[in-house]
C-alpha cells in the first residue's frame, strides 16, 4: 500500500476528492445545496450524448497541450507558455486553412495541422529552448513572456491587421472545407481531433518509454549533471524537448481552430494552455494519466454552466475546485500526512 | 514641415503629452508595488509567481469591504490582509511542505481567480459591484503641484502612488542597510550558511512571502479602488506576472524593480495613446510586446546581466 506506485495514483485521486469536498463547503456557506450542484454538474458533463460530446470537445485541446507540458516536465523543464504556443498554432493553421486554395482535403488538412505544429514548436524551441540551453535563461519566465507576445501578435493580426476578415468583427476568414477537421459525432462540436489526441498520447508514450531520445529526456529530467557525465548532449535535449512540447501545444491550437472554431477570433482568455499545466500535474506526467485528467477538466468546464443554470451555483466554483486540485497535488505532503494520521488512528482503534 | 515627405505626419503632441506620463505612472503603480513585494520574497529564496492571485484577492476584498463599510481606508487594509492570507497559504505549501514553488504559485492564482469570480457572482449577482463604492482619494502635494512640467504629473495623484514612491527607497534601505534585511538576503543566497549562523531560514522566508502578500494586496486595491471603484472578473489581467518580469528586469533590487515597472507602465501608456493616432503606422500591439521582449533579453544577459539570488526557488532542507 505504501509503495510509490500506489501513492502515484492515491495522491491525485484523493486530491480531486478533497477538492470537491472543499468546493462543497463553499457551496454550503454561500447558501446553496452542494448535492444539487454536483448532480447538475455531473449531468451537464455526461448526462447525454450531446453533453458528453461537449466534455470531450473541451478535453481535446487540454489533452494535447497537457501532453506537451508533461513532456517538458519529464525533461526537468517547466513549459509554462503552452498558452502562447497554442495561439501561434491557431494562427498558422487558420492562415493555411483559409489562404491556401485549390488543394484536395488529404493535402490541405495535414498541411494546416502541420503549420500549427511547426509554429508552436518553433515558438517554444527557438527562443525559450535555445536561451535555456545556452544562457540558462529560466524557461518559466521566457515561455510566459512569449505567451504575452503571442497573444498580442494574434490580436494585431485580427484587429485591423493582415488576417482580419472584411467587416468590423475582429476575426479571420473561416477556414475552407478542405482544411476542416470533420465532426466525429454529427450535430456536435466533437471532431476527429479526439482520435488524433488519443493517437498522439500513444506516440508520446512510445517516444518517452521506448526510444533512446525518450530515455535521454527522462535521464536529463532526473539528473541533468549525471546525464551530461554519461555523455548526453543536454543542451540539444533541452531544445528538442521544448520543440516537442511546443509542437503538441501548437497541435492543440490547430485542432481547436480547424475542428471547433473554424477561424481565429478574439478569445484570448480561453486559457487552455494554463489548464494544460494542471492537467499535466494531475496526470503525473504520464500520457494516459494526462488523457484522464483532461477528460476530468473537460467535464468540469462543460458541466459548469449546467450547474449555474440548474442549481444557481456560480460556474466559477469549478475554478476553485481546479485551484484546490493543483494545490493538493503539488503539496502532496498534505495528503501523505493525512494518510499517515488516518492509518495511525485506525491502528489505535 | 513634414520631414518624411509624402507620408502623413504624426502629431507628436497626440502621443507624448502630460496625459502620457500620468497614465504611465498610474499603470506602473500596481506593477511596482507587487514587484517590490516580489523582491522581498525572492531575496529570501522563494519564487513568487502567486502575486497575480494575491493581487486579485486584494482587488476583490478591497471593493467588498469598502462598499460594505463605506470606507476606502478599511478596504485598503482588508486588501493588504487578504493578500497576506493568500501568502500564508502559499508559504505553508512551499516552505512548510517544501512543494514546488512555481506549481503552488499557479494553484494560488487559479484558486484566487475562482474564489473572486465565485464570490462576485454569489454576493453581487449580475448587477456587479455597487456603483457607490468609496475610492481611495487623490491628494495634492502643495509645493510639487505648482512646479511646471512635473507638477501636473506628480503633484496630484492617488494616495497609493505616493505610498509606492515612498516604499521604493524604504525597501532599498531595509534590504541593504538593516540587519534584518541582510539576514533575509543571506537566506536567499546561502541558506545552509545562514542556518549555521543561527538564522531561522524558514521563518525569514515566511516573512519575505508575507511582505510580498501585503504589497500585492495593496497593488490589487489600487487597481479596484484606486484607478476605479469596481471589481470585474480577472481584473488584474496578468499584472502579477508582469510584476514578476519587472522584478527580474530590475535585477532583484527595489530601485531596479521600480524603474522596470515604470518602463512597462510607459509602454502601456504609449499603446493607449497610439490608439487615437490615425497616422501612426505601428500597431499598439507591437508597443505592448516591448516589455516582454526586453525581459527575455535581460534574462539571456543580452541587454544587461541579471543575477538572481543563488538559492532562489530551492526549498530549504537542512538535511541536504
Amino acid at each position: 500500500m505504501s509503495s510509490d506506485r500506489a501513492m502515484a495514483l492515491v495522491v491525485p485521486v484523493l486530491s480531486v476528492l478533497l477538492s470537491f469536498v472543499v468546493g462543497g463547503i463553499i457551496v454550503v456557506v454561500s447558501g446553496h445545496d452542494p448535492l444539487a450542484a454536483y448532480v447538475a454538474l455531473l449531468h451537464g458533463a455526461f448526462g447525454n450524448v450531446f453533453n458528453l460530446a461537449n466534455t470531450l470537445t473541451v478535453a481535446v485541446p487540454l489533452m494535447l497541450a497537457g501532453l506537451g507540458v508533461a513532456f517538458t516536465f519529464r525533461a526537468g523543464l517547466f513549459n509554462i507558455g503552452a498558452e502562447g504556443q497554442y495561439w501561434v498554432g491557431s494562427i498558422a493553421s487558420a492562415w493555411v486553412g483559409y489562404a491556401v486554395h485549390g488543394l484536395p482535403v488529404y493535402v490541405h488538412l495535414p498541411l494546416a495541422l502541420l503549420a500549427g505544429v511547426l509554429a508552436g514548436a518553433l515558438w517554444a524551441a527557438l527562443i525559450p529552448g535555445v536561451l535555456k540551453a545556452w544562457t540558462g535563461a529560466h524557461e518559466v519566465i521566457t515561455t510566459m513572456m512569449m505567451s504575452y507576445i503571442a497573444i498580442n501578435l494574434a490580436r494585431y493580426l485580427i484587429e485591423g491587421g493582415p488576417m482580419m476578415a472584411p467587416g468590423y468583427t475582429p476575426q479571420s476568414p473561416a477556414v475552407l472545407p478542405t482544411a476542416t477537421l470533420p465532426a466525429l459525432i454529427p450535430g456536435t462540436q466533437l471532431s476527429w481531433g479526439l482520435v488524433l489526441a488519443v493517437l498522439t498520447a500513444a506516440v508520446v508514450w512510445y517516444v518517452l518509454y521506448r526510444t533512446t531520445f525518450g530515455f535521454e529526456v527522462r535521464a536529463a529530467g532526473l539528473n541533468g549533471r549525471a546525464a551530461r557525465y554519461a555523455g548526453m548532449h543536454v543542451a540539444r535535449i533541452i531544445v528538442l524537448a521544448m520543440f516537442v512540447s511546443g509542437a503538441l501545444a501548437g497541435l492543440a491550437g490547430a485542432v481547436q481552430t480547424l475542428g471547433v472554431n473554424h477561424r481565429l477570433f478574439d478569445a484570448f482568455n480561453a486559457g487552455y494552455g494554463y489548464t494544460a499545466i494542471v492537467v499535466a500535474l494531475l496526470g503525473k506526467n504520464n500520457p494516459w494519466g494526462v488523457l484522464a485528467a483532461a477528460v476530468l477538466f473537460g467535464a468540469l468546464n462543460a458541466g459548469a454552466s449546467a450547474m449555474q443554470m440548474q442549481a444557481g451555483v456560480p460556474a466559477h466554483l469549478v475554478d476553485v475546485v481546479q485551484g484546490m486540485i493543483i494545490f493538493f497535488v503539488a503539496v502532496d505532503g498534505i495528503i501523505r500526512s493525512v494518510l499517515r494520521w488516518t492509518r495511525k488512528e485506525a491502528a489505535q482503534a | 514641415m513634414d520631414p518624411e515627405g509624402g507620408r502623413a505626419s504624426v502629431n507628436w503632441s497626440d502621443v507624448i503629452n502630460a496625459q502620457l506620463w500620468i497614465t504611465a505612472l498610474s499603470s506602473a503603480t500596481p506593477l511596482a508595488l507587487a514587484a517590490l513585494g516580489g523582491t522581498f520574497s525572492e531575496r529570501t529564496g522563494v519564487v513568487n509567481i502567486a502575486m497575480e492571485g494575491m493581487m486579485l484577492t486584494g482587488a476583490f476584498i478591497a471593493v467588498l469591504v469598502s462598499a460594505t463599510l463605506h470606507s476606502a481606508a478599511l478596504g485598503l487594509l482588508a486588501a493588504i490582509l487578504s493578500g497576506m492570507a493568500m501568502a500564508v497559504l502559499f508559504a505553508w505549501g512551499t516552505i512548510r511542505f517544501k512543494a514546488d514553488q512555481v506549481v503552488v504559485g499557479m494553484a494560488i492564482n487559479v484558486l484566487a481567480a475562482g474564489l473572486t469570480g465565485y464570490l462576485l457572482n454569489a454576493i453581487y449577482g449580475f448587477t456587479g459591484t455597487p456603483p457607490d463604492t468609496p475610492r481611495l482619494p487623490n491628494v495634492t502635494i502643495p509645493g510639487l503641484a505648482s512646479i511646471p512640467g512635473i507638477g501636473p504629473v506628480l503633484g496630484h495623484q492617488n494616495v497609493l502612488v505616493y505610498v509606492m514612491l515612498l516604499l521604493v527607497p524604504v525597501s532599498h534601505y531595509f534590504l541593504f542597510r538593516t540587519p534584518l534585511g541582510l539576514r533575509m538576503r543571506a537566506v536567499g543566497e546561502h541558506p545552509q550558511a545562514a542556518d549555521t549562523a543561527g538564522i531561522d531560514v524558514n521563518r525569514l522566508r515566511f516573512l519575505g512571502v508575507l511582505i510580498s502578500g501585503a504589497l500585492s494586496g495593496m497593488a490589487g486595491a489600487y487597481i479596484s479602488i484606486g484607478i476605479l471603484n469596481a471589481f470585474n472578473v480577472n481584473m488584474t489581467n496578468g499584472r502579477g506576472y508582469i510584476a514578476l518580469a519587472a522584478m527580474i528586469f530590475g535585477n532583484w533590487k527595489p530601485v531596479g524593480a521600480f524603474l522596470a515597472a515604470a518602463l512597462f507602465g510607459l509602454a502601456n501608456a504609449l499603446a493607449f495613446n497610439l490608439q487615437g493616432v490615425e497616422a501612426w503606422h505601428i500597431s499598439k500591439d507591437f508597443v505592448l510586446m516591448i516589455p516582454y521582449a526586453l525581459t527575455i533579453l535581460a534574462l539571456a544577459g543580452i541587454v544587461r546581466r541579471t543575477t538572481p539570488p543563488a538559492a532562489d526557488g530551492i526549498p530549504y532542507d537542512p538535511h541536504h
